[in-house]
């Protein structure tokens, strides 16, 4: 029986390294972001059934990515926020983006469609200090001359759950409000002075579609899924934007990548008269000097199939793939900084 | 010579035989013993890990943890009064709900209900304790919160609202999200396992009791009450308390509807938060060493809230056997 069994495991062993194909097929684990996960998990499928190297990206939150590739039980971790280079040189840890999303506003006003309102940074954060009460707020009709925004109790709507969302989505706040950023400031979780919070993008978007006057804030793709009203946002520049791939795109290229020492930039509130205003990205963390050198380069061959291959699927699921400039400089940061 | 020998041999076998048994004997009583010890470290266990994780926390905040509602991620200054209260109150909600129509399921079940519809209700009520919570938070957040925003909300701030005292509690915007509908779903994730050890207990009441009282011309109410509850108090006292130990450990369900906001506020139908959501919510991003270490207190706290409310329970079944017992 049990002679039975070992041999029928040989077999099986024998006949998997056999459909692996190539002999340098190595397995790699990530773990951190959810906002790259899905992404990551396409990427991985379609890598896989081309080079044979399985990618298991186990998700888990930045914070659990963070804590796991510092104690070296997974090859690279994902965060949305990105690390210090004292922090990343003191862990030895290299970093760099993976991919660009965005973080939109989406509303639920009896009328209102998809882009039809026009929000500042400015306005957003004190819809979210509570001190924009209504949407009939002459600060609000100010900008949104000719749409007829009713006598309606705003309701704020922020995740419950630690997020990279609400962290680029306070980030930029912070950015843009000086009152947000010296009372709430920015975090995964932060201290909401009003609203009620849902779990995950799925619970915002379930409560903003429940909540009559509530305004939330998802990532683009769930906007888009459950056909909600995004808002336009000033950028910047002073432009309203309408959030889509373009908008998000321009604000990669247009973000000071080149001065970023170990690419710690938050792309929010980036420069460009076409950039959208709450871009975000999520950071990989790797080894600089690794233990396994195989795994490592496993890591980025990865990711450089991602970043050469991978922009089709990407912008399938509403990311937008890195821009060439960008890729090239990570390119180089490898060759420096990541010992192979 | 033979009948000793053979005597010799029953009373070797006996001898053998009563080793046996008290080996046995000895085992099975170990073994046994072993799985109630393993409550007891599972219990102190889990009590001690939660104080040992926490207690950078309650190093930091000391007393104040305990009546601060603030919970400042970004400034790192943690209060657990906020989800506590929550806790309770969604717990109690609940109780107040489940409890009389779970007595109205079980003394249905088995005084008044015809035979045949007995037990296909009483398997229904066990599939019903079957169900995850995820399903019950998922209906209450796309079914039930709707309902509960458009009619339930804007009928009691306009009939209730105004009452003196006990109006401030049903006074709210109408979100349909909050503490009373986390209550309500919580009542109704609890009335199984209340009604079908209710049941199950009711069932053991001596038939000739409660013919008797029939006899001297009690009327149903009249036995369930004066008979079939005395008789079964302690039980049912433990069905409502595995009750009330799951709705105060909840987590998922209560995620959906209660809104997660950590702000005391009076009124049940403005969104709250609980422990049990406040740890599942935060636990995946908690980024530094001292909101790792609330949230373990506050699991710590939940377990203390727990152990409080069982003891209180304990006390007042106390008292009551007492007062009979002089009576």
């Amino acid at each position: 029986m049990f002679h039975r069994i070992r041999h029928s495991l040989t077999a099986f062993a024998v006949a998997a390294t056999l459909f692996a194909g190539s002999a340098q097929a190595v397995d790699i684990t990530g773990a951190g972001s959810t906002f790259v996960q899905p992404i990551i998990t396409k990427w991985s499928a379609s890598y896989a059934d081309k080079s044979g190297s399985h990618i298991n990206y186990g998700g888990g939150g930045s914070g659990a990515g963070i804590a796991q590739i510092k104690a070296a039980t997974i090859d690279f971790g994902a965060s949305d926020k990105p690390l210090s280079p004292e922090e990343l040189s003191a862990a030895g840890l290299g970093q760099f983006p993976i991919v660009i999303g965005g973080v939109v506003p989406v509303v639920n006003i009896e009328g209102i469609k998809a882009g039809d309102v026009k929000l500042t940074g400015a306005q957003l954060g004190d819809i979210y200090l509570g001190k924009i009460k209504k949407w009939n707020d002459p600060a609000l009709a100010a900008n949104n001359p000719g749409v007829k925004l009713p006598d309606v109790a705003i309701q704020a709507v922020y995740r419950s759950d630690g997020s990279g969302t609400t962290f680029n989505y306070t980030n930029y706040l912070s950015k843009v409000s000086t009152e947000w950023k010296e009372k709430i400031g920015e975090g995964t979780t932060v201290q909401w002075p009003v609203g009620v919070g849902g779990k995950g993008n799925a619970g915002v978007a379930a409560y903003v579609q429940q909540i009559n006057g509530s305004v939330g804030y998802v990532e683009l793709a769930y906007a888009l899924q459950n056909k909600m009203a995004y808002t336009q946002l000033q950028n910047s520049a002073g432009k309203f934007i309408t959030p889509n791939l373009a908008s998000f795109a321009a604000a990669a290229s247009h973000a000071d990548w080149k001065s970023a020492k170990d690419f710690q930039l938050v792309i929010t509130n980036a420069p460009g008269d076409d950039s959208w205003p709450i871009t975000a990205t999520a950071f990989a963390l790797v080894y600089k000097t690794p233990k396994d050198a195989a795994r490592s380069k496993a890591v980025v061959d990865f990711f450089k199939y991602a970043y050469t291959e991978g922009g089709k699927q990407a912008e399938a699921l509403d990311y937008v793939p890195l821009p060439a400039a960008l890729v090239q400089q990570i390119e180089a940061y490898w060759k420096a900084e990541v010992k192979l | 010579m033979a009948a000793s020998a053979e005597s010799l041999a029953i009373a070797k076998t006996d001898e053998q035989r009563a080793r046996r048994d008290g080996f046995a004997d000895r085992t099975f009583r170990r073994i046994v013993a072993s799985a109630g010890i393993f409550v007891l470290i599972t219990l102190a266990g889990v009590a001690l890990t939660t104080l040992w994780g926490g207690r950078e926390a309650f190093a930091t905040f000391g007393f104040k943890f305990l009546v601060s509602s603030e919970w400042d991620t970004v400034g790192k200054q943690f209060g657990a009064l906020a989800p506590v209260y929550g806790t309770l109150v969604t717990a109690a909600i609940a109780l107040l709900i489940a409890v009389p129509i779970s007595f109205g399921i079980a003394l249905y079940l088995t005084e008044i209900a015809p035979n045949w519809l007995r037990t296909p209700v009483g398997s229904a009520i066990e599939l019903l304790a079957g169900i995850p919570s995820i399903i019950y938070g998922m209906w209450g957040l796309f079914v039930f919160v709707p309902i509960m925003g458009r009619y339930v909300i804007p009928w009691l701030n306009d009939h209730v609202g105004n009452w003196p005292i006990i109006g401030a509690l049903f006074r709210g915007p109408p979100l349909g999200l909050g503490m009373l509908t986390a209550g309500i779903v919580l009542a109704i994730m609890v009335i199984p396992f209340i009604s079908s050890v209710m049941r199950e207990v009711f069932l053991t009441v001596p038939t000739r009791l409660k013919e008797s009282a029939y006899a001297l011309g009690s009327t149903t109410w009249e036995v369930a009450w004066d008979i079939v509850l005395p008789y079964t108090r302690t039980a049912v006292i433990g069905g409502v308390f595995l009750g009330l130990g799951r709705a105060l450990g909840e987590t998922m369900a209560v995620t959906f509807v209660l809104g997660n906001v950590h702000r005391l506020s009076l009124s049940l139908l403005e969104p709250g938060n609980s422990i049990a959501a406040t740890i599942a919510n935060e636990f995946a991003e908690a980024d530094s060493e001292i909101f790792r270490s609330s949230l373990i207190a506050l699991a710590f706290l939940l377990f203390v809230v727990t152990f409080i409310v069982l003891a209180i329970a304990k006390l007042m079944l106390r008292q009551m056997e007492k007062r009979e017992g002089k009576a």
